[in-house]
């Protein structure tokens, strides 16, 4: 005699991943850190905005960075010349950082640095538009760039990303006399997918907008976090 | 996302207190997702070869963006791509009733023999 059993398991499919996400927050708010999850598609300007930031911020923020440049050290290289942690993580052919790998990335900054004398650490992905957006890593905010070079319509075409982030920073607005892009349109845009997300439009180039984005920071690290508890 | 499904079925079952062979598993997808059923298909095939679900198949069921407009008291269904706000009032997609499920919802184990009593 032959049975088929069915068995319900009701659990979301990122189940094992949020478990990594919430282990690695709990790290992080037992240290008094904040964590930023930075995604973008490749090349809108992640890694130069945070050389800009870690310029700008470093001397009063303590500030520490895990890179999750796909195969090489070159973002992370840049950044170390900054003179604050930066942990690598080598991501493989994954188009997108999970909490597994960041939890790695915790571990090393934990064993090499004293974590707990840390305010911010910023976690930079992999550059990709699509999946980043459902892999939560133990961040307390996500923060989206795109480009003025990737047109008006990224918003509307990878919604999922623009409708998760708590800050969208429209980047590389130096070249926007040199397009045919209207700021107002990708912010129309962004906000049909997401009415209450801060934008701030910002150019690494030539600095306009940064500070609006370093006072976002800095109000962000002072709120005070969640106690939770390490599982 | 192939990867993380797999994880969290196999955690699953080897919670379970038996680990008999599974035949199929049945998912809830929402549109609103970064989740492409047909690419997820192919993937999980792949990806299973020679690990415990492998043979197993991926059964989808998708479900339709679905939003609620507050001004109006009314859902709408968003234009995924063109057109997110109430085409009513013209206002944001605020509240999201359906689209961002990824659920596993249940396994079915392949035709076991009864067990012997
Ligand atoms: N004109 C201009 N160029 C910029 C700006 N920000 C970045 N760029 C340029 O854009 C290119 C990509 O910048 P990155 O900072 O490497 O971008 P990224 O998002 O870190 O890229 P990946 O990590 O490879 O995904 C570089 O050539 C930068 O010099 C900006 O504000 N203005
Ligand atoms: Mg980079
Ligand atoms: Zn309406």
């Amino acid at each position: 005699m032959h049975q088929s059993t069915d068995t319900a398991i009701g659990l979301n499919l990122l189940h094992a991943n949020q478990a990594g996400a919430d282990h690695n927050r709990a790290h992080f708010d037992e240290w008094g850190i904040t964590c930023l999850n930075v995604m973008s598609s490749p090349g809108a300007g992640k890694t130069a905005l945070l050389e800009k930031t870690l310029a700008a911020l470093s001397p009063t923020l303590r500030i520490a960075v895990i890179e999750g440049d796909m195969t090489t050290e070159l973002d992370a290289d840049r950044l170390r010349q900054y003179g604050v942690p930066v942990i690598a993580i080598n991501t493989g052919r994954s188009c997108h950082l999970d909490s597994r790998m960041v939890a790695g990335g915790i571990h090393t900054l934990a064993h090499e640095h004293n974590p707990a004398e840390l305010d911010l650490v910023v976690v930079e992905n992999v550059g990709n538009l699509v999946c980043p957006a459902e892999f939560e890593v133990g961040e307390h905010a996500k923060v989206a760039l795109l480009s003025v070079t990737e047109g008006e319509d990224k918003p509307l075409k990878y919604p999922v990303m623009f409708r998760e982030a708590d800050v969208l920073l429209i980047t590389k607005i130096d070249l926007a006399p040199y397009l045919d892009v209207n700021l107002a349109h990708i912010e129309a845009n962004a906000r049909q997918v997401n009415p209450h997300v801060t934008i701030i439009p910002v150019s690494a180039k030539t600095g306009e907008g940064l500070d609006v984005w370093y006072q976002w920071v800095t109000s962000t690290v002072r709120q005070p976090l969640p106690i939770a508890a390490v599982h | 996302m192939t990867k993380a499904l797999i994880l969290t079925v196999r955690g699953w079952w080897e919670s379970q207190p038996e680990q008999p062979p599974v035949a199929k598993v049945f998912l809830t997808v929402g549109q609103f997702t970064c989740v492409e059923p047909a690419g997820l298909q192919f993937a999980f095939e792949v990806q299973t070869q020679g690990t415990f679900l492998d043979g197993a198949e991926l059964v989808i069921q998708e479900t339709p963006l679905i939003a609620f407009c507050h001004p109006c008291q009314a859902e709408y269904r968003p234009e995924i791509g063109l057109r997110y706000g109430c085409p009513t009032c013209q206002g944001p997609m605020e509240d999201i009733r359906s689209g961002r499920e990824l659920k596993i919802e249940r396994v079915e184990y392949a035709n076991t023999p009864a067990s012997v009593p």
